[in-house]
């Protein structure tokens, strides 16, 4: 025994080492297994929209305050063409380019196939009907606040739209940005099911909250973002600089505008500034869906806007 | 001698030349905008009753459709010299997809026209139908403002 002394020594280390290495082992296994549990695509139940059915009608009106012609139609469609969303226009960010995808009523090409639970994963959730996350620049962070009544009948509205078999681009993101499972991680951070407005006096400014915060997704571009593009929701609507572009989004809150609540409305009817310039770029697009908006619901954006946190310039 | 002096004048005056085609730019440039103010400015009186700001006049609103329905018959050539966009010149506003796109600005601006012409026959009206050929003159200042005017 005193002649091999050496020898326990060293079976104690490798005994050492390998209960370290399946420690390791078992810390990376758990490490994994919070990224797979915290990154997977969360689909809403199979029953979730059990009860409600479409009214095509009030579809079209969420259509257009939703905005989905503005990025799904061709980029010069103008008129009735805006109506078929077979895609193109790119959207330059920092992460990579984003191509819209054809979501015109082509079953193949298209979500023609679709059901309105496929939609309303797609919409609040982010995910595609194969399971997939999709990338933020489909507003998703903002339609998880839509009404899944809204969702169904705008479902039943897009199947009465054209079909256009032009195929969907492939998206122009690299690496890692092109590792899908990693925006579960994105929507983990910044993806948030709450108001921002939290308690509205009154309904026309909650009605207004539901326009902004939700469907219109007015945030998307006038927030601004942090270096991962999460959206800073502290200086909510405080504007921020156009991603691949020159120029600012403006900040629209008190702190900034200086236009009056009809100033406002007027605006959003007939895209005049209150001295009379004319909206331009994308919101000159946004300006033509609010002309399909009623005047109560252009109001209620208008009032909404005078509620929000001021930031200064 | 004579020589040299032949050459300077050439020289200065290759300089004066180039100074002055900057010079009719910027007066060109100038121009336009200035015709961008006669339309916001009869727009603006316009717009000032469709929104109720001040009392509508049939006879006052249809001065100013009458006066958008002349602007936009103007004949615009000479205001937009080639090259006269915003990479070279950082007070204009014009992005230089304007000269490579001219069938689309005609379509364009001949849709600014119809809209002026539909004002022109609804402000004397009444104050429901000027309010409602509004929509129509604002969609087709923002068409060219959409596609051809830098952000700012």
């Amino acid at each position: 025994m005193a002649g091999h002394p050496g020898h326990r020594v060293v079976h104690k280390r490798s005994d050492l080492l390998r209960r370290l290495f399946k420690f390791l082992v078992l810390i990376a296994v758990c490490g994994l297994g919070v990224f797979w549990f915290l990154t997977r695509p969360q689909a809403l139940p199979n029953d979730a929209l059990a009860g409600l059915t479409p009214d095509v009608t009030h579809g079209e009106s969420v259509f257009w305050a939703a905005g989905c012609a503005s990025c799904h139609a061709t980029p010069d469609a103008r008129g009735a063409d805006r109506l078929v969303l077979s895609g193109g226009q790119s959207f330059p960010s920092d992460f990579g380019t984003f191509i819209a995808p054809n979501i015109s009523s082509d079953s193949v090409e298209g979500i023609g196939s679709w059901s309105a639970l496929d939609l309303a994963n797609a919409m609040t959730r982010g995910v595609s009907p194969n399971g997939q996350h999709y990338y933020p620049v489909f507003p998703y962070t903002s339609y998880n606040k839509a009404s899944l009544q809204d969702v169904v009948d705008l479902r039943g509205f897009l199947a009465t739209l054209p079909s256009s078999n032009t195929p969907s681009q492939p998206q122009n993101v690299g690496f890692p940005f092109n590792i899908r499972r990693l925006l579960g991680g994105w929507k983990w951070l910044f993806m948030s099911i709450d108001w921002v407005v939290k308690t509205p006096p009154k309904s026309v400014e909650e009605r207004g909250r539901y326009l902004v915060e939700a469907l219109g997704h007015c945030a998307e571009c006038h927030t601004p973002r942090n270096f991962l593009g999460g959206l800073k929701r502290d200086q909510w609507l405080a504007g921020g600089p156009i991603p691949g572009g020159k120029g600012r989004f403006p900040n629209l809150t008190p702190g900034a505008l200086t236009w009056s609540e009809q100033d406002l409305a007027y605006y959003f009817e007939t895209g005049f500034t209150p001295d009379f310039d004319s909206a331009g770029g994308h919101m000159a697009l946004v300006v033509e869906n609010l002309a399909h908006a009623t005047p109560e619901d252009r109001a209620a954006i208008a009032a909404y806007l005078q509620i929000v946190p001021g930031v200064k310039e | 001698m004579k020589r040299t002096g032949v050459t300077l004048t050439l020289i200065v005056g290759l300089f004066a030349g180039a100074a002055f085609a900057d010079d009719a730019t910027d007066r060109a440039i100038k121009a336009r905008q200035s015709l961008m103010q006669l339309y916001a400015f009869n727009i603006g009186g316009l717009g000032a009753m469709a929104k109720g700001t001040v009392p509508y006049d049939a006879e006052t609103a249809g001065a100013y459709a009458a006066n958008l329905v002349s602007l936009s018959s103007l004949n615009q050539t000479g205001l937009w010299p080639q090259g006269s966009d915003v990479g070279s010149y950082p007070d204009t506003a014009a992005l230089p997809e304007i000269w490579s796109m001219y069938p689309d600005i005609m379509t364009k601006a001949k849709g600014l026209t119809d809209a002026a012409t539909a004002m022109n026959a609804a402000a004397g009206t009444d104050l429901a139908s000027l309010q409602g050929a509004m929509g129509q003159l604002g969609g087709a200042c923002g068409a060219c403002h959409k596609a051809y005017r830098q952000k700012k």
